[in-house]
């Protein structure tokens, strides 16, 4: 593949974080790194797994296909393969590739002398899973509290969990993320409706930069949060809502076992009107 | 920015999440699984709640037993309109066992006269005699709910004259509030589990016999003329069901689709029949009677306290952890 004139001087070595020299060179326009490797190691194993189970189940339907979690007797133990074996290890083999992605974001960005902000967002993404597969799992005492791996079974298993807990929209960990979540897409929509309205002036006109940008805001709202500032802002809320959504279901079982509504009952309970 | 600008901030952030944990519970649970692995339809229980409730739900210990021979009680005591063919003993031991479960603290005075067993005073007495008739024909019409089970005067009453979970309907007056009607909803009721759904669905369901189910059985919901406050109501009364039952929505239904018979457990069945029977019985025993009670066992608008799932069950699937009494006390069954 061919290489832009200026890709050369950043193709620079070293700034691994394992492994020394090794792995660390370019496949065309892709970086290996040591990491590099173990992504795709972890990547197909892990769907080789579920290629398997898929053809030891009932069905090739994909909506249908399910690699479900082992049964709760197994506790935190290991289950025989066809019994919920594949889904620990697939557990396993996902988190590797996830965590495995993420260190070779970190290595990338060391050798370009760039802060670590796309591996740490990165990582949010990672913990989410992990808190659903690893970390809820083992408060509650047994694998098989993980979601089946399947188009549609995963969604059964967010709706069943859901209404373990009565009304989860009562969950106030879940009211945050859900709100984390509009607000992200509420930033967004200003933010790239302000850079398309810039870019495009009427005709003749040329393409206007962060003055016009600033002043807009400035002018509609009396403040305006700045270049940098909306992306300081984006990052925060869309990691803040992957992370309350984490926080939401992690709470759902180990922290809480009633319905939801019943949590607000210190509202009704503070002394100032109770 | 400077140390301070952001300290607060972040004792603030770390504080109110620390308030939080501190509103719920904490690790480890237990968990009774009822489905396929990965379906999560499961029961997640606190132990250290559910001891609370194990030994508040413990059946009380049986009377001694006595000759089940020897004269008629219809024959020995005047006025009987109930039980008159079991033996005299049997029946005194059974109004001895109905104090201890009914009214322990007032004694046999509660529904007696004192020294006239016989006149039909005071009105508890009248009530009483009903009540026998109605556990009698709950052990015998309905065991498609109660099974072999049954129960007892003692699975509702707990020994208090008034059974702690009763309902009456809502008071009209509780629907306005300084902006207007709030169409007997949002107010956290502990009925429908503090949620600001419509806080007396028992009236529409356990007593008028409105139909609970609102999913139209096409995709589109085509003529349908259900809506969504229809949708509200029926889930108020379901989450009562699993406040009273100590259950989530699972312990009946698979949530990927409520409706169908086939993809909901068996407990369903047991619940459908439960609804009609609390309803035949709030229209025939308790609405009833509605001529006997006196104003202080009616509610605001009137009407007789009645019953709903929370009466018997008292927050177990099965009301004193599925502990039969009848064995003890075989005429209630008959």
């Amino acid at each position: 593949m061919a290489m832009l004139s200026f890709e050369r001087k950043y193709r620079v070595r070293g700034g691994t974080l394992l492994g020394g020299d090794l792995f660390d060179f370019w496949i065309g326009p892709f970086y290996v790194g040591f990491f590099g490797v173990t992504t795709i190691f972890f990547s197909l194993v892990g769907t080789a797994l579920l290629v398997w189970g898929a053809a030891i189940g009932p069905t090739w339907n994909l909506w249908a296909i399910n690699i479900p979690p082992p049964d709760i007797s197994y506790g935190l133990a290991l289950a025989p393969m066809r019994e919920g074996g594949i889904w620990q290890v697939v557990t396993i083999c996902a988190t590797g590739a996830f965590v495995s992605w993420a260190l070779r974001q970190a290595e990338i960005a060391r050798k370009l002398g760039m802060g670590l902000h796309v591996p740490f967002a990165y990582g949010v993404a990672i913990f989410a899973y992990v808190a659903l597969v690893v970390i809820r799992p083992v408060l509650l005492g047994a694998w098989g509290h993980g979601f089946p791996y399947g188009i549609l079974s995963h969604l059964d298993w967010v709706s069943n969990v859901g209404y373990q807990y009565l009304h989860f929209h009562y969950n106030p960990a879940h009211m945050i993320a859900v709100s984390f979540f509009f607000t992200t897409v509420l930033a967004l929509s200003l933010h790239g409706s302000l850079i398309l309205s810039v870019t495009n002036p009427a005709e003749g006109e040329p393409v206007k930069h962060s003055e016009h940008e600033n002043t807009f805001f400035r002018d509609a709202l009396g403040y305006s949060i700045g270049a940098t500032g909306i992306h300081r802002l984006g990052l925060f809320l869309a990691l803040s809502a992957g992370f309350f959504s984490a926080v939401c279901i992690v709470l759902s079982g180990p922290f809480w076992t009633r319905g939801w509504p019943e949590w607000w009952n210190w509202w009704l309970n503070l002394p100032i009107w109770s | 920015m400077s140390d301070r600008a952001t300290r607060l901030p972040r004792l603030l952030v770390v504080g109110l999440f620390g308030l939080g944990l501190l509103a719920c519970e904490r690790p480890p649970m237990d968990v009774t699984q009822t489905n396929y692995p990965g379906v999560a339809i499961q029961q997640v229980t606190n132990p250290r709640l559910q001891a609370a409730k194990l030994a508040a739900n413990q059946m009380p210990a049986p009377l001694p037993p006595v000759p089940t021979d020897g004269p008629a009680a219809g024959e020995t005591f005047k006025n009987l309109q109930v039980l008159g063919d079991t033996s005299a003993l049997e029946f005194t031991r059974l109004m001895a066992a109905m104090t201890t479960w009914v009214a322990p603290a007032n004694g046999c005075n509660y529904c007696h006269a004192p020294g006239d067993l016989v006149v039909d005073r005071p009105y508890t007495k009248v009530v009483a005699r009903r009540m026998i008739q109605m556990t009698r024909y709950i052990n015998r019409e309905w065991k498609d709910h109660v099974g072999d089970t049954g129960v007892t005067c003692y699975t509702c009453h707990r020994g208090q004259p008034v059974p702690e979970h009763i309902w009456y309907e809502a008071d009209p007056g509780d629907a306005v509030a300084m902006v207007g009607s709030l169409a007997g909803q949002n107010s956290p009721a502990p009925q429908v589990g503090l949620t600001s759904l419509p806080y007396d669905p028992f009236t529409a369901f356990l007593r008028d016999g409105q139909d609970i189910r609102i999913q139209t059985a096409s995709a589109l919901p085509v003529g349908s003329t259900r809506n969504i406050k229809d949708a509200e109501w029926t889930y108020g009364f379901m989450i009562h069901i699993s406040e009273a039952l100590g259950v989530n929505c699972t312990h009946c239904h698979n949530s990927r689709a409520f409706s169908p018979w086939e993809q909901s457990s068996p407990a369903r069945v047991t619940a459908w029949h439960g609804i009609r029977m609390v309803r035949d019985l709030n229209l025939e025993y308790l609405a009833g009677l509605s001529d006997v009670f006196p104003d202080n066992r009616k509610g605001p608008a009137g009407d007789v306290y009645k019953i709903n799932c929370g009466t018997c069950h008292q927050g177990l699937s099965k009301p004193l952890l599925g502990v039969s009494m009848l064995k003890d006390y075989p005429r209630l069954a008959q």
